[in-house]
């Protein structure tokens, strides 16, 4: 399935855009994704293995807290979003 | 659903407002009653910034009777890439007097009310009493979960929107049957793990696009026209002129909005953001050296091996000749540098270099320091011909 990275997260993602990964639920998408980029796990997952409150996953334009979470199946043709919470002008470029 | 302004009834338009806004009269969309509506309205614009000027022009311009509008900032030489409220002439100038200057020159018939003061838990909702939309425009977390709280607490629907260099988003917030901010974001990120902003700038039209979006948002509000982003969230992606629409919920538990509240007063948000996350803010203390004794050293001409850690478009602004490797590449080209050699690593300000110097720390360099304040500090107290950025 197709996941679509956010600008913040993609200088981890080796600057991609979009990550082809096989997966049947969001679960095995995301351990795809994190398997070939692993700096994006701790952006992703806190030290024990939850999803982080401030990092949003949408499969197509649902949220899937509202789904099955990790376990929701995934179809031919789905996207999965990752979406963070952005703020702004924060950028400071140090 | 529509925002009805207190004192709708009694406001009229002169002769001269009737001209000014005919196209909007001869729409059955606004008409005259929608345009008394906009008259009656106070819309209050939290920051005169990125996403502010375009706000504060163009709610302007659609004849909004009152503005307010919080910022305690001052117009800076870097903000003129995308503050389009403010001119060239306006640097060094409050933000406020400029966007007041502005908004006077759009449309004399509008008042301004400006509060120059940082947005707190104590003020926020004393301020916010008096208007009936309240657009978010501002730039960090802590004032996004203020804002959030204090509208849902208030009554008030937040107009939200915000930008991270090419990408946006936009959402109505805070109304009664629909989600806020806490429902979506429950939690905001931990200091630490904010992803590194190595990369930052914004593009400066990207402010302007979604700031007209809660222009936008805000107007539909004010008339009771259209669909509002109630419940959806629109996304931004600038560069591939992309947008879409995610759904949003309102979640029953959420502790401000949700059925049982636990959250019934404004907190300390600083504090919500600092110790929310599951790591401590990186505050590493590594070894430093001064830009004016690496100066004095490499006039001297000692051997040290100058580690540049920023990207190649900012070594193109300006460099002192070192050796690029950007932070982000640095494990997996540290074979390329010489433990054996001293190492003075720098970036734009010190702080990326000050990751840079803690990594190398920590894979066995001992010969390695931060330049304190990296070009920014050279350019300030050694070679004032180099441009800061």
């Amino acid at each position: 399935m197709k996941i679509l990275i956010p600008t913040p997260l993609r200088q981890y993602a080796a600057k991609k855009d979009t990550v082809e990964v096989p997966a049947k639920t969001v679960g095995e998408a995301l351990s795809g994704l994190t398997s070939q980029y692993s700096e994006l796990r701790r952006h992703l997952y806190t030290e024990d293995g939850k999803l982080r409150a401030f990092v949003n996953l949408y499969l197509n334009d649902e949220d899937i807290r509202y789904l099955q979470k990790e376990n929701t199946p995934v179809r031919d043709g789905d996207t999965l979003s990752i979406v963070p919470s952005i703020a702004g002008g924060c950028c400071c470029s140090g | 659903m529509a925002i009805v302004a207190e004192n709708v009834q009694s406001a009229t338009l002169s002769n001269d407002e009737v001209l000014r806004y005919s196209r909007h009269l001869i729409m059955p969309e606004v008409g005259m009653e929608g345009q008394l509506k906009l008259k009656a309205a106070k819309v209050l614009c939290i920051g005169a910034g990125g996403l502010g000027s375009p706000l504060a022009m163009y709610l302007a311009a659609a004849g909004v009777g009152t503005l307010g509008i919080v910022d305690f900032d001052v117009v800076d030489f870097t903000n003129l890439q995308r503050q389009i409220i403010h001119s060239t002439e306006d640097v060094g100038r409050k933000k406020l007097d400029s966007a007041e200057e502005g908004i006077r020159g759009i449309n004399p018939f509008v008042e301004v009310r400006k509060f120059e003061t940082r947005l707190t838990s104590e003020n926020a909702l004393g301020i916010f009493r008096d208007f009936d939309v309240i657009v978010d425009g501002t730039d960090n977390f802590p004032t996004r979960y203020l804002v959030n709280d204090a509208c849902v607490l208030s009554g008030k629907p937040n107009v939200y929107g915000s930008i991270f260099r090419f990408e946006g988003q936009a959402s109505v917030l805070a109304t009664r049957e629909g989600p806020c901010y806490r429902c979506w974001y429950p939690e905001p990120p931990p200091p630490g793990l904010v992803p590194s902003c190595a990369e930052g700038g914004v593009l400066g039209i990207l402010p302007g696009l979604v700031g007209v979006i809660q222009a936008t948002e805000t107007v539909k509000l004010i008339l009771g026209k259209g669909e509002p982003l109630i419940g959806r969230v629109l996304l931004v992606d600038a560069l591939g002129m992309k947008f879409r629409e995610l759904k949003l919920r309102k979640n029953p538990d959420c502790p401000v909005c949700g059925t049982h509240p636990t959250i019934t007063k404004l907190i300390d948000y600083q504090q919500f953001c600092g110790i929310r996350g599951e790591e401590a803010p990186v505050t590493t203390k590594v070894p430093e050296i001064q830009v004016e004794e690496l100066k004095q050293r490499l006039d001297a001409g000692e051997d040290i091996f100058i580690l540049d850690v920023r990207e190649p478009h900012e070594y193109q602004i300006c460099n002192i000749n070192g050796y690029l490797i950007p932070l982000g590449d640095l494990p997996k080209r540290v074979h390329e540098l010489d433990s054996s050699r001293e190492i003075v690593a720098h970036c734009r300000s010190g702080v990326r270099s000050a990751k840079a110097v803690d990594f190398l720390r920590q894979a066995g360099f001992r010969k390695v320091k931060n330049l304190a304040g990296g070009v920014l500090a050279w350019s300030d107290r050694v070679d004032p011909k180099m441009p800061k950025y």
